[in-house]
Protein backbone atom coordinates (compact mmCIF):
# COMPACT_ATOMS: atom_id res chain seq x y z
CA UNK A 1 0.00 0.00 0.00
CA UNK A 2 1.33 3.74 -0.62
CA UNK A 3 2.50 5.30 2.37
CA UNK A 4 0.54 7.86 3.79
CA UNK A 5 3.12 10.25 3.94
CA UNK A 6 4.77 12.20 1.02
CA UNK A 7 7.86 14.26 1.39
CA UNK A 8 9.83 16.69 -0.58
CA UNK A 9 13.07 18.42 0.57
CA UNK A 10 15.48 20.49 -1.06
CA UNK A 11 18.73 21.75 0.31
CA UNK A 12 20.35 25.20 -0.11
CA UNK A 13 23.01 26.84 1.61
CA UNK A 14 22.90 24.46 4.31
CA UNK A 15 19.40 24.71 5.07
CA UNK A 16 17.29 21.80 4.59
CA UNK A 17 13.68 22.99 3.62
CA UNK A 18 11.35 19.68 4.12
CA UNK A 19 7.61 19.80 3.14
CA UNK A 20 5.14 17.19 3.85
CA UNK A 21 1.95 16.09 3.12
CA UNK A 22 0.34 13.04 5.44
CA UNK A 23 -3.20 11.58 3.78
CA UNK A 24 -5.18 11.69 7.21
CA UNK A 25 -9.23 12.64 7.68
CA UNK A 26 -8.09 14.95 10.61
CA UNK A 27 -11.74 14.50 11.78
CA UNK A 28 -12.61 16.93 14.77
CA UNK A 29 -15.11 15.38 16.41
CA UNK A 30 -17.33 18.30 16.09
CA UNK A 31 -18.69 17.79 12.34
CA UNK A 32 -22.50 15.58 11.48
CA UNK A 33 -22.51 13.73 8.43
CA UNK A 34 -24.76 15.73 6.25
CA UNK A 35 -26.71 12.64 5.14
CA UNK A 36 -27.39 10.74 8.51
CA UNK A 37 -27.01 13.57 11.03
CA UNK A 38 -24.62 11.42 13.29
CA UNK A 39 -21.41 12.95 14.74
CA UNK A 40 -18.29 11.85 12.89
CA UNK A 41 -16.22 10.46 15.51
CA UNK A 42 -13.10 12.13 16.50
CA UNK A 43 -10.13 10.79 14.29
CA UNK A 44 -6.82 12.94 14.17
CA UNK A 45 -3.14 12.58 13.92
CA UNK A 46 -1.76 13.29 17.49
CA UNK A 47 2.26 12.85 17.60
CA UNK A 48 4.59 13.61 14.93
CA UNK A 49 8.25 12.80 15.01
CA UNK A 50 11.04 13.89 12.33
CA UNK A 51 14.34 12.18 12.49
CA UNK A 52 17.46 12.95 10.37
CA UNK A 53 19.53 9.34 10.84
CA UNK A 54 18.99 8.57 14.46
CA UNK A 55 18.17 12.01 15.76
CA UNK A 56 15.05 13.72 16.56
CA UNK A 57 15.11 16.88 14.68
CA UNK A 58 11.18 17.95 15.61
CA UNK A 59 8.37 16.65 17.34
CA UNK A 60 4.96 17.28 16.75
CA UNK A 61 1.73 17.46 19.06
CA UNK A 62 -1.40 18.08 17.10
CA UNK A 63 -4.65 18.52 17.93
CA UNK A 64 -8.38 18.14 16.49
CA UNK A 65 -7.64 21.49 14.33
CA UNK A 66 -4.74 20.81 12.21
CA UNK A 67 -6.48 20.70 8.65
CA UNK A 68 -7.33 16.95 6.60
CA UNK A 69 -4.53 16.24 5.02
CA UNK A 70 -1.86 17.86 7.16
CA UNK A 71 0.74 19.84 5.50
CA UNK A 72 3.56 20.51 7.04
CA UNK A 73 7.05 21.98 6.77
CA UNK A 74 10.12 23.26 8.38
CA UNK A 75 13.93 24.06 7.91
CA UNK A 76 16.71 22.66 9.58
CA UNK A 77 20.37 22.34 9.28
CA UNK A 78 23.20 19.70 9.19
CA UNK A 79 21.85 18.01 6.45
CA UNK A 80 23.22 16.67 3.42
CA UNK A 81 22.30 14.49 -0.06
CA UNK A 82 21.52 10.85 0.71
CA UNK A 83 20.86 11.66 4.48
CA UNK A 84 17.61 10.03 5.59
CA UNK A 85 14.92 11.30 7.00
CA UNK A 86 12.23 9.70 8.71
CA UNK A 87 8.75 11.03 9.42
CA UNK A 88 6.27 8.97 11.84
CA UNK A 89 2.48 9.91 12.87
CA UNK A 90 0.14 8.44 15.48
CA UNK A 91 -3.09 9.56 15.85
CA UNK A 92 -6.09 8.77 18.54
CA UNK A 93 -7.26 5.71 17.23
CA UNK A 94 -3.59 3.72 17.61
CA UNK A 95 -3.38 4.00 13.96
CA UNK A 96 0.25 4.89 12.80
CA UNK A 97 2.49 5.46 10.02
CA UNK A 98 6.13 6.12 8.99
CA UNK A 99 8.37 6.36 5.66
CA UNK A 100 11.55 7.33 4.92
CA UNK A 101 12.78 9.54 2.46
CA UNK A 102 16.93 10.46 1.21
CA UNK A 103 17.30 13.24 1.33
CA UNK A 104 17.48 15.53 -2.46
CA UNK B 1 -9.24 9.30 31.58
CA UNK B 2 -6.69 6.99 33.00
CA UNK B 3 -8.34 4.33 31.17
CA UNK B 4 -7.50 6.22 28.00
CA UNK B 5 -3.77 6.90 28.90
CA UNK B 6 -3.21 3.64 29.82
CA UNK B 7 -4.63 2.41 26.37
CA UNK B 8 -2.26 4.76 24.85
CA UNK B 9 0.84 3.80 26.79
CA UNK B 10 -0.26 0.13 25.54
CA UNK B 11 -0.07 1.23 22.14
CA UNK B 12 3.71 2.89 22.21
CA UNK B 13 4.62 0.07 24.01
CA UNK B 14 3.41 -2.53 21.57
CA UNK B 15 5.04 -0.01 18.48
CA UNK B 16 8.67 0.78 19.56
CA UNK B 17 8.96 1.67 15.97
CA UNK B 18 7.43 4.82 17.17
CA UNK B 19 8.34 6.10 20.41
CA UNK B 20 6.55 9.67 21.36
CA UNK B 21 6.71 12.01 24.35
CA UNK B 22 3.83 11.78 26.64
CA UNK B 23 0.77 14.36 25.33
CA UNK B 24 -0.61 17.31 27.27
CA UNK B 25 -4.09 16.22 26.55
CA UNK B 26 -5.42 18.56 29.15
CA UNK B 27 -4.66 21.56 27.11
CA UNK B 28 -5.35 20.28 24.19
CA UNK B 29 -8.92 19.60 25.03
CA UNK B 30 -9.06 23.19 27.28
CA UNK B 31 -12.24 25.64 26.07
CA UNK B 32 -10.30 28.98 26.22
CA UNK B 33 -7.52 30.44 24.60
CA UNK B 34 -6.09 31.35 28.86
CA UNK B 35 -7.08 27.78 29.99
CA UNK B 36 -5.15 25.94 27.27
CA UNK B 37 -2.15 28.74 27.97
CA UNK B 38 -2.16 28.22 31.37
CA UNK B 39 -1.96 24.25 30.86
CA UNK B 40 0.08 24.20 28.42
CA UNK B 41 2.53 27.02 29.44
CA UNK B 42 1.93 26.10 34.02
CA UNK B 43 3.16 29.71 36.00
CA UNK B 44 5.24 30.98 32.64
CA UNK B 45 5.10 34.51 32.27
CA UNK B 46 4.69 35.21 28.38
CA UNK B 47 5.89 38.85 26.49
CA UNK B 48 4.65 40.10 23.51
CA UNK B 49 7.04 40.45 20.63
CA UNK B 50 7.28 41.94 16.84
CA UNK B 51 10.02 39.91 16.22
CA UNK B 52 7.50 36.75 15.48
CA UNK B 53 5.46 36.67 12.21
CA UNK B 54 2.24 35.09 11.16
CA UNK B 55 1.96 35.15 7.48
CA UNK B 56 -1.78 34.25 6.93
CA UNK B 57 -4.25 35.85 4.60
CA UNK B 58 -6.16 38.31 6.48
CA UNK B 59 -9.57 37.42 4.99
CA UNK B 60 -10.09 33.30 4.61
CA UNK B 61 -13.47 31.80 2.58
CA UNK B 62 -12.85 28.50 4.21
CA UNK B 63 -12.34 28.13 7.27
CA UNK B 64 -11.15 24.28 6.90
CA UNK B 65 -7.77 25.12 4.96
CA UNK B 66 -6.17 28.09 6.27
CA UNK B 67 -2.48 28.41 5.63
CA UNK B 68 -0.37 29.65 8.61
CA UNK B 69 3.55 30.25 8.52
CA UNK B 70 4.92 31.22 11.74
CA UNK B 71 8.83 32.59 11.46
CA UNK B 72 10.60 34.00 14.07
CA UNK B 73 14.12 35.67 14.56
CA UNK B 74 14.47 34.62 18.40
CA UNK B 75 17.73 33.40 19.32
CA UNK B 76 17.69 29.87 20.32
CA UNK B 77 14.10 28.73 19.27
CA UNK B 78 13.28 25.51 21.06
CA UNK B 79 9.22 25.72 19.82
CA UNK B 80 6.77 27.10 18.54
CA UNK B 81 3.13 26.97 19.49
CA UNK B 82 -0.11 28.31 17.54
CA UNK B 83 -3.43 28.83 18.95
CA UNK B 84 -6.87 29.96 17.58
CA UNK B 85 -8.59 32.15 20.08
CA UNK B 86 -12.21 31.25 19.04
CA UNK B 87 -12.26 28.07 18.31
CA UNK B 88 -13.82 25.17 20.69
CA UNK B 89 -10.11 23.81 21.48
CA UNK B 90 -8.08 26.95 21.48
CA UNK B 91 -4.45 24.88 21.18
CA UNK B 92 -4.21 23.73 17.33
CA UNK B 93 -0.70 22.86 17.39
CA UNK B 94 2.66 22.63 19.49
CA UNK B 95 6.30 21.84 17.59
CA UNK B 96 9.05 21.28 19.75
CA UNK B 97 12.32 22.39 17.82
CA UNK B 98 15.95 20.93 17.95
CA UNK B 99 18.85 23.40 17.61
CA UNK B 100 19.34 22.61 14.26
CA UNK B 101 16.07 23.90 13.06
CA UNK B 102 15.29 27.40 12.11
CA UNK B 103 12.91 29.35 13.80
CA UNK B 104 9.82 28.19 11.01
CA UNK B 105 7.22 26.57 10.65
CA UNK B 106 4.50 26.33 7.98
CA UNK B 107 1.22 24.45 8.28
CA UNK B 108 -2.62 24.59 7.48
CA UNK B 109 -5.40 24.94 10.08
CA UNK B 110 -9.35 24.89 11.16
CA UNK B 111 -11.06 28.09 11.88
CA UNK B 112 -14.88 27.80 13.15
CA UNK B 113 -15.10 31.29 13.17
CA UNK B 114 -13.18 34.69 13.03
CA UNK B 115 -10.63 34.87 15.06
CA UNK B 116 -6.95 35.97 16.19
CA UNK B 117 -3.83 33.09 15.70
CA UNK B 118 -1.67 33.09 18.27
CA UNK B 119 1.85 32.31 17.95
CA UNK B 120 3.99 31.61 21.35
CA UNK B 121 7.29 31.00 20.80
CA UNK B 122 10.36 29.77 23.49
CA UNK B 123 13.63 31.33 23.06
CA UNK B 124 16.44 30.52 25.39
CA UNK B 125 13.87 29.30 27.85
CA UNK B 126 11.71 32.46 27.75
CA UNK B 127 8.03 32.52 25.90
CA UNK B 128 6.91 35.54 23.80
CA UNK B 129 4.01 35.77 21.62
CA UNK B 130 2.34 37.49 18.81
CA UNK B 131 -1.27 37.38 17.41
CA UNK B 132 -3.22 38.65 14.39
CA UNK B 133 -7.00 38.50 13.39
CA UNK B 134 -7.87 36.17 10.51
CA UNK B 135 -11.82 37.25 8.98
CA UNK B 136 -13.27 34.08 8.14
CA UNK B 137 -16.15 33.73 6.41
CA UNK B 138 -17.45 30.28 6.38
CA UNK B 139 -16.12 28.22 9.56
CA UNK B 140 -14.20 25.21 9.36
CA UNK B 141 -15.62 23.69 12.88
CA UNK B 142 -12.19 23.07 14.18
Amino acid sequence: MASSIKIRTSIKDGLTTVRSIIRHPMDSGYIKNPETGDTIPAHYIEKVTVHHGDKLVLQCDWGRAVSANPFLSFIFSGAKTGDTLRISWADNKGESDSIEAVIQ
Amino acid sequence: MAGSALLAGLGSFLKPLVAFAERNSSAFSAETEAEAIAKFFPDQNITPSDAIAISVHDLVENGAIVPVEINTSLPETSSITILVEKNPNPLIANFDLSPECSGFIATRIKMAKPSDIVAVVRSQGKLFSARKFVEVIEGGCG
